[in-house]
């Protein structure tokens, strides 16, 4: 399946409606096919292209601007160490040469058996925590050469730790709920409307500026 | 670059300093135009006059102060304003523009040798004016894949590409067409189509002509010439009637490409691919070379010029006058066009001459108060636009009419039977059944709007198209052409009566044919002298020809209908090619059958040709020098840059000669001379002789005030047949025509035939898209592949014109105003 | 995690409820905290939108992203009457050393959304978009369920605590890519294209922004103190910090120290020292060892060393000095550092992240980023480190700023760097270059002629897969 099943397409044409332009909704809806999907397949693009009325090429354009957003297949888990700064001060280089010859493959790569990816990745915000990693970007901090062999062996057994991971593509799981009923829509675009609560700036309060 | 800076009017002038020289602007321009404009020329690669700037290339930086001190900026992003100060070659701005070469070089491969664009190339020109002259950089350079077809006119070698967004921004800014895009980020950024969707935009090769490097290439012209070997000169596209300027560019003689030129009034420097790539049937191996006859047993055979022309004098000679016709000439120069009409009305003395083939617009409308393309995309006008889907039959007018409508807060009102291209910039719309237009007309022009609305129009939409026009508070104008070649043409001239009520409207006709406008106004017209005088109403033609006829002759429908009563004896087809293109396929076999000599003028042999007694070969666009008329009424020269194959001629050549033969006493024995015989005897052609033509880059308009539009007598309403669905035919732009079954890179674009219907008329037919249906009228039937679309109002089908596998003509009938067919289920 | 400072003279703008247990529901926040929740909104909605403005204005709010321009000042550039405007919450953070935002959307999300709806009311927004970088899903989930439970308490949306205020706010999020936290870039983005920065001129969000309508964008920290601002007022606010720097920051310090960790600090008067070797904040360098350098202010902030230490956290003497304080991260690196590496791996950074719009940028970070490469590798030629110099020179035209060296006799050349890139990520790697080899030019040069000299790590891409040896 690479185009939007129809639940997704449903709420993925709830998520068009909340942008004052449809094309706004091309990052969240892209997201929403990897979800779906683990990764974002050509017809999903297309997909995504029809919902926002763009061209398949303006999708793949944004898409492959963004690395979270994977054109090929990916494993279950991406486990992406930071190599960055804060990191490699306390040892990232190290973990990441550990992770590659635990896994066997480079940054970049993904296990022959298809579970887990291994990314050589900047900046997370997780400096104070250094060396941090994510896996499908959640967080593992003050990672030593240890926690990172057990976490693998958890990953390749998909036990322990793995299962506070869902699949890749998966994000937030709460999401907002926010239908069209509950718009205010204060100011339409392309509407010259100044909101109403604007109106008490000809009659300052009593307290003026403190 | 080949650039220029937009033609500006100085209103509001400022004064600047740049290098230390004051030099007045206009205030907000940008300061890239205004230094070129007066002389301080600013390196730049992205930067294009005609394209929003995006300050990316950075090539253009330049040392610009406002008051707070010197600073880098990009002068293609930079309004200028009073008193600034601006330094183009100081030393920190030669450094940074160092840098940005050196920059750009880095992966940038050394294949100049070998890439097209070698020896006309920004990147290359503007390393040796401005570059280091040697790179330091030693690390890999960056390889692709080469090259990639993005389309099947257009190559990219991505590694030449320098991402400056010109072809990218083309093509979403200017066309909508956003099919090729940059793809991956940073130094890993690529141009790119969607893996299996091409590039087909009717634009692409502009994106060629554009790129400041070689990564695009056009397959037409890849490897076939270096630029040093190629001889240019400048003449004016007549592949449909905008009138674009180009550059004809050829090496030993033979067309290799077509550039565009700026033309500020006309094409912006953009041309459409068909205008761009159809010279290729300039070369074509179906060329006619040599005069022919027809053979007794059918076959033709090679004959001289003396001969045939001797045979075709003798035919004309030999025939009452009344019992001549010449048919055809939208192709044609003015030059060639007014020794046509010279030829048959002063000379032989018929009014039976028609450029057009009942697919055009009568000469009439040339009467109307005219409008030029820029009159109608002035920013705030309105525009009531009841011509053809623009972006189909005529390009790039409908790329100034979408900048008017995006940018320049032009209001597009469509009255068109179905969508067009320009329906997505259009404010508001109607859809009037074919053969009502007129109805609908009135009503906007001033008439009440009945509760049960007019023409198949909702008294709502109507009412959203008043309301429209009512806030107009500029220009009215209206595009007035054939959207349906099925409607017989006096719907458009009835609609055109009412519209003309309209305080201060203004006209722009539009039809396909290069020229048709020109040969009309040459003469080639019934009713009609050169100038587009009236018979009857001038003195000038009557003193200076031998004979002048003195009744209006029949007009193509008309002509044919004689021929297939017998009335007409020779016949002479100018470019013309009946059989394929009137919309009455029965009556042009019958006229054919029955002439007694049909004298065929082409290039190639078309359907009506090898119906032709006599067929003498013509040189096309590129080998003949004259002057064209565009859809304004634009006057501009057109050149020849290669010479015709064999002894085909220029068709003026042919009647001049003819002429001399039939004893007239004309002298004219140039173009430059014809032009001007012309232009002396039409008062509407002041200002157009050829010595004022041929100085200005951008033509002459002609008069355009309005003189006594008739409309003549008005078309009846067709009734309704409730069972039928009513027929709307119009063209594409890559269809069966000769130019484009010639061009070898064109031939193969054209869609594949269907027919259109709407959604309503599809659920109750119970089909989709493709179902196989049988549109059947009264003179035939057609079995296409249905398509669905919401621009096709109910009670109608679509079809087009001329495409292979489908023949659409053959259901019409030319005594009908509207043509209807059924629709059911193969 | 935050070891935060207990000072009960600090008050605790932005952070007062990192500690508390479910701080981010609506109803630990209503009643934690160092005001209520909800508060300062409902106080704000009592003055005119002007007059909101107009104490942001007042309290001296420097936008807390990185450019540090006053929020208030930033508002008045909307032009008058046109609508509509919209509010945009720059949640992408991504500066290397910076991890502050991540927590005040994860521990306090209502916060947050209370002072973009402040933000809303002074501005007229029409909607608030709340931009979260791609790779934080639990932030994404934390300001959902905030949002959820906000609609549903009459909070965001129509009529807002019962008044004529109304305002959408949407959650959105990146998709990874560094570039988006510049505001145009991000404002790209948000409209669904590549995050490419546009030109300012002409493009100033407050003008030109979300489909070229007015738009605010602020950082998700310096709308985290607009509530307790309302709440306490701008006396309060301005009693903290200094008269220039009023209030607090959210530092977060990482690498050699002792307490790693992200600490809120009164602005101006804390100091580097203070910051590394106070037992509240940092504890001190790691194993007692010397500091080699330090990065106040994020990767794009040029470094300090030792000389700079009792520079306080503040904008003003931090630019005169030649660096900035940025988006509060501060790294500190000790005698173990390898400058060539970290140069490396902060150019690096900047090559994989540039967007790729402008010539200088897309070009001449990569180029820098691969003669260091050659030079980490063994490959490094002399001529590489003038070169080096040079490219960095034709993204930024120098003299680019740095700290003094007293010991060379080396003045500061003061923030910012000039650019010939639309915006400040190529200039921002020829930071870690100017800095590092204006300091340790005999590391570079003992990378190149004596390749022993230095122990090389597994640093650079495809270097073969061995574990390396100490930083």
């Amino acid at each position: 399946m690479a185009r939007f099943s129809p639940d997704n397409e449903a709420l993925a044409r709830r998520i068009v409606d909340r942008y004052p332009v449809a094309k706004s909704a091309t990052i969240p809806l892209c997201h929403l096919a990897q979800e779906q999907d683990g990764y974002l397949a050509p017809d999903a693009m297309e997909h995504v292209a029809e919902l926002v009325g763009c061209t398949p090429a303006e999708v793949l354009g944004t898409a492959s601007f963004y690395e979270m957003f994977k054109l090929h297949p990916v494993g279950r888990y991406c486990l992406n160490i930071c190599t960055n700064i804060s990191c490699r001060l306390l040892g990232a280089s190290e973990l990441l040469a550990r992770a590659e010859e635990r896994l066997g493959v480079r940054a970049g790569g993904t296990t022959a058996d298809g579970t887990i990816t291994l990314e050589d990745v900047e900046c997370i915000a997780a400096c104070t925590e250094a060396p941090a990693l994510q896996v499908n970007y959640r967080y593992v901090e003050r990672v030593d050469a240890a926690a990172l062999d057990a976490l693998i062996d958890d990953l390749r057994s998909g036990t322990g730790r793995a299962e506070e991971f869902p699949p890749h593509g998966t994000l937030g799981l709460v999401r907002q709920e926010l239908g069209p009923d509950d718009l205010a829509n204060v100011t339409p675009p392309g509407e010259q409307v100044e909101p109403v609560w604007f109106a008490r700036n000809a009659a300052p309060t009593d307290e003026g500026a403190s | 670059m080949s650039e220029r800076p937009r033609p500006i009017e100085v209103t509001d002038p400022v004064t600047i300093t740049v290098d230390g020289r004051p030099i007045e602007v206009q205030r907000g321009e940008l300061l890239i135009d205004a230094c070129e404009r007066n002389d301080a020329y600013i390196p730049r690669f992205c930067y294009h006059p005609r394209m929003e700037p995006v300050g990316m290339c950075r090539m253009c930086l330049v040392e610009v102060d406002t008051g707070r001190g010197p600073a880098l900026q990009p002068s293609c992003m930079i309004p200028t304003a009073p008193d600034m100060v601006v330094e183009t070659a100081s030393e920190r701005v030669t450094k940074a523009q160092d840098g940005v070469l050196e920059f750009l070089l880095a992966n940038h491969p050394l294949d100049c040798p070998v890439c097209d664009k070698g020896g006309e190339c920004p990147l290359q020109d503007q390393t040796m004016a401005y570059g280091p002259g040697e790179s330091r950089w030693v690390e890999e350079k960056r390889h692709y894949e080469k090259p990639i077809e993005i389309s099947p006119l257009v190559l990219l070698d991505r590694e030449r590409c320098i991402l400056c967004d010109r072809c990218t921004r083309f093509a979403s800014e200017v066309t909508d067409d956003p099919l090729i895009h940059f793809i991956n980020r940073g130094s890993n950024t690529e141009v790119n189509t969607f893996p299996g969707d091409p590039f087909s935009s009717y634009f692409s090769g502009n994106t060629v002509q554009i790129c400041p490097v070689g990564a695009l290439t056009a397959t037409p012209y890849r490897f076939r010439a270096r630029p040093w070997d190629l001889e240019r000169t400048e003449s004016t596209c007549t592949t449909c009637s905008v009138g674009c300027r180009v550059t004809l560019e050829s090496s030993r003689d033979r067309m290799l490409r077509i550039n565009g030129v700026d033309s500020d009034p006309v094409n912006w420097s953009w041309l459409c691919d068909a205008g761009r790539f159809s010279f290729e049937a300039t070369n074509s191996e179906d060329r006619l070379t040599e005069p022919l006859r027809r053979n007794p047993d059918g076959s033709f055979s090679g004959i001289r010029w003396s001969e045939a022309l001797t045979v075709v004098a003798d035919a004309l000679r030999g025939s009452d006058p009344q019992r001549v016709a010449v048919l055809g000439g939208s192709r044609l120069t003015d030059e060639s066009a007014y020794a046509w009409a010279a030829l048959a009305k002063g000379v032989v003395g018929t009014d039976h001459v028609d450029a057009q083939l009942g697919d055009g617009l009568p000469a009439a409308v040339f009467d109307l108060p005219g409008a030029t393309i820029d009159d109608v995309c002035r920013p705030g006008g309105t525009v009531l636009y009841l011509g053809p889907d623009p972006k189909e039959e005529l390009p790039v007018l409908f790329l100034r009419l979408k900048h008017a409508a995006q940018r320049d807060g032009v209001r597009i009102l469509e009255v068109t039977p179905t969508a067009t291209s320009l329906t997505p910039y259009a404010v508001a719309g109607v859809r009037p059944r074919p053969g009502e237009l007129a109805a609908v007309a009135s009503v906007l022009a001033g008439g009440d709007v009945p509760a049960e609305g007019v023409a198949g129009v909702p008294a709502a939409e109507l009412e959203g198209v008043l309301d429209a026009l009512g806030a107009a508070d500029g220009p009215v104008s209206v595009v007035i052409g054939r959207p349906n070649l099925a409607e017989s043409a006096q719907v458009v001239l009835d609609a055109a009566a009412s519209l003309s009520a309209l305080p201060g409207v203004r006209f722009l006709p539009v039809v396909r044919r290069g020229n048709a406008r020109g040969a009309v106004t040459a003469g080639l017209a019934p009713g009609r002298l050169p100038g587009g005088a009236r018979l009857g109403s001038d003195d000038h033609w009557s003193s200076t020809w031998s004979t002048v006829p003195t009744a209006a002759g029949h007009d193509a429908l008309g002509i044919l209908a004689a021929a297939a009563a017998g009335e007409i004896s020779t016949l002479v087809l100018l470019g013309a090619d009946p059989l394929s293109d009137v919309g009455d396929r029965a009556l042009v076999d019958r006229a054919l059958e029955r002439v007694d000599t049909i004298v065929a003028l082409d290039a190639f042999p078309t359907a009506s040709v090898r119906r032709a007694d006599l067929v003498l070969p013509v040189a096309v666009a590129g080998e003949v020098d004259g002057t064209t008329t565009n859809l304004e009424g634009r006057v501009s020269r057109v050149r020849a840059k290669v010479t015709p194959p064999g002894t085909a001629r220029a068709d003026w050549v042919v009647a001049v000669e003819l002429a001399r033969r039939l004893g007239a006493e004309w002298t004219a024995r140039t173009v430059e001379a014809l032009r001007d015989e012309l232009v002396a005897g039409a008062p509407q052609l002041a200002g157009t002789s050829w010595a004022q033509v041929d100085a200005a880059d951008d033509g002459v308009v002609v008069d355009l005030t309005g003189r006594g539009f008739d409309p003549g007598p008005t078309a009846p309403v067709p009734q309704i047949d409730s069972y039928s669905l009513r027929l709307v035919l119009s063209r594409e732009l890559y269809d069966g025509g000769e130019l484009l079954a010639r061009s070898e890179s064109l031939a193969g674009l054209s869609r594949t035939p269907t027919v259109g219907i709407s959604v309503g008329d599809a659920e109750r037919l119970g089909v989709s898209d493709g179902t196989a249906l049988i549109v059947r009228g009264e003179r035939g039937s057609l079995t296409l592949p249905a398509r669905v679309s919401s621009g096709i109002p109910r009670g109608t089908a679509h079809l087009v014109h001329r495409l292979e596998g489908s023949d659409p003509i053959s259901l019409l009938s030319a005594d009908e105003v509207a043509c209807d067919v059924r629709v059911e289920l193969a | 995690m935050t070891d935060q400072s207990t000072d009960p003279a600090v008050p605790r703008v932005v952070s007062s409820r990192f500690d508390v247990a479910d701080a981010h529901t609506l109803e630990v926040y209503r009643t934690t905290g160092s005001f209520p929740g909800y508060a300062g909104l409902a106080a704000a909605l009592e003055r005119t939108p002007d007059e909101v403005r107009e104490s942001v204005v007042a309290a001296t709010l420097l936008g807390r992203g990185g450019a540090g321009f006053p929020a208030g000042v930033k508002w008045g550039f909307c032009p008058p009457g046109v609508w509509p405007r919209y509010v945009v919450v720059n949640g992408d953070e991504s500066e290397p050393g910076t991890y502050k935002d991540r927590m005040l959307m994860e521990r306090d999300p209502h916060q947050l959304i209370e002072g973009a709806l402040i933000a809303a009311y002074a501005i007229g927004a029409a909607q608030v978009f709340l931009y979260v970088r791609g790779e934080m899903p639990h932030a994404q989930e934390r300001i959902a369920a905030a949002l959820n439970e906000a609609l549903a308490a009459g909070l965001v949306g129509r009529n807002i605590l019962g008044t004529d205020f109304s305002v959408d706010v949407l959650l959105h999020w990146g998709a990874g890519a560094y570039i988006v936290g510049e505001e145009t870039a991000l404002i790209e983005s948000l409209e669904g294209n590549r995050g490419m920065p546009r030109l300012k001129p002409p493009f100033f969000p407050a003008a030109k922004g979300l489909y070229m309508r007015p738009t605010i964008v602020n950082n998700v920290e310096t709308l985290a103190n607009l509530p307790w601002l309302m709440h306490h007022g701008v006396d309060a606010y301005r009693a903290v910090g200094t008269e220039t720097s009023p209030g607090t920051r959210l530092i977060a310090l990482s690498g050699h120290v002792r307490r790693p960790g992200v600490y809120e600090v009164p602005q101006g008067t804390t100091t580097f020292r203070d910051l590394f070797h106070d037992e509240r904040y940092g504890g001190g360098i790691r194993d007692g060892n010397e500091l080699k350098m330090f990065i106040p202010g994020g990767a794009s902030a040029p470094w300090f060393f030792p000389e700079q230490i009792d520079l306080p956290l503040e904008a003003r003497p931090v630019g005169a000095a030649g660096s900035m304080l940025g988006s509060g991260a501060v790294v500190v690196m000790d005698e173990t550092t390898d400058a060539v590496e970290a140069c490396y791996s902060l150019v690096r950074f900047f090559a994989r992240e540039s967007c790729g719009k402008c010539t200088p940028c897309r070009e001449g970070t990569t180029w820098e980023e691969k003669i260091l490469e050659r030079i980490l590798e063994g490959h490094g030629r002399p001529s590489d480190i003038d070169l080096l110099l040079d490219v960095a020179d034709n993204i930024s035209p120098g003299p680019y700023p740095v700290a003094a060296d007293p010991e060379h006799g080396l003045e500061a050349v003061p923030f910012p760097p000039k650019q010939t890139t639309i915006c400040p990520l190529g200039p921002s790697s020829v930071a870690p270059i100017t800095s590092a080899i204006r300091r340790f030019r005999s590391e570079f040069e003992a990378r190149i002629t004596r390749r022993d000299l230095i122990p090389v790590s597994s640093a650079a891409p495809g270097a073969a897969v061995t574990g390396g040896d100490d930083v």
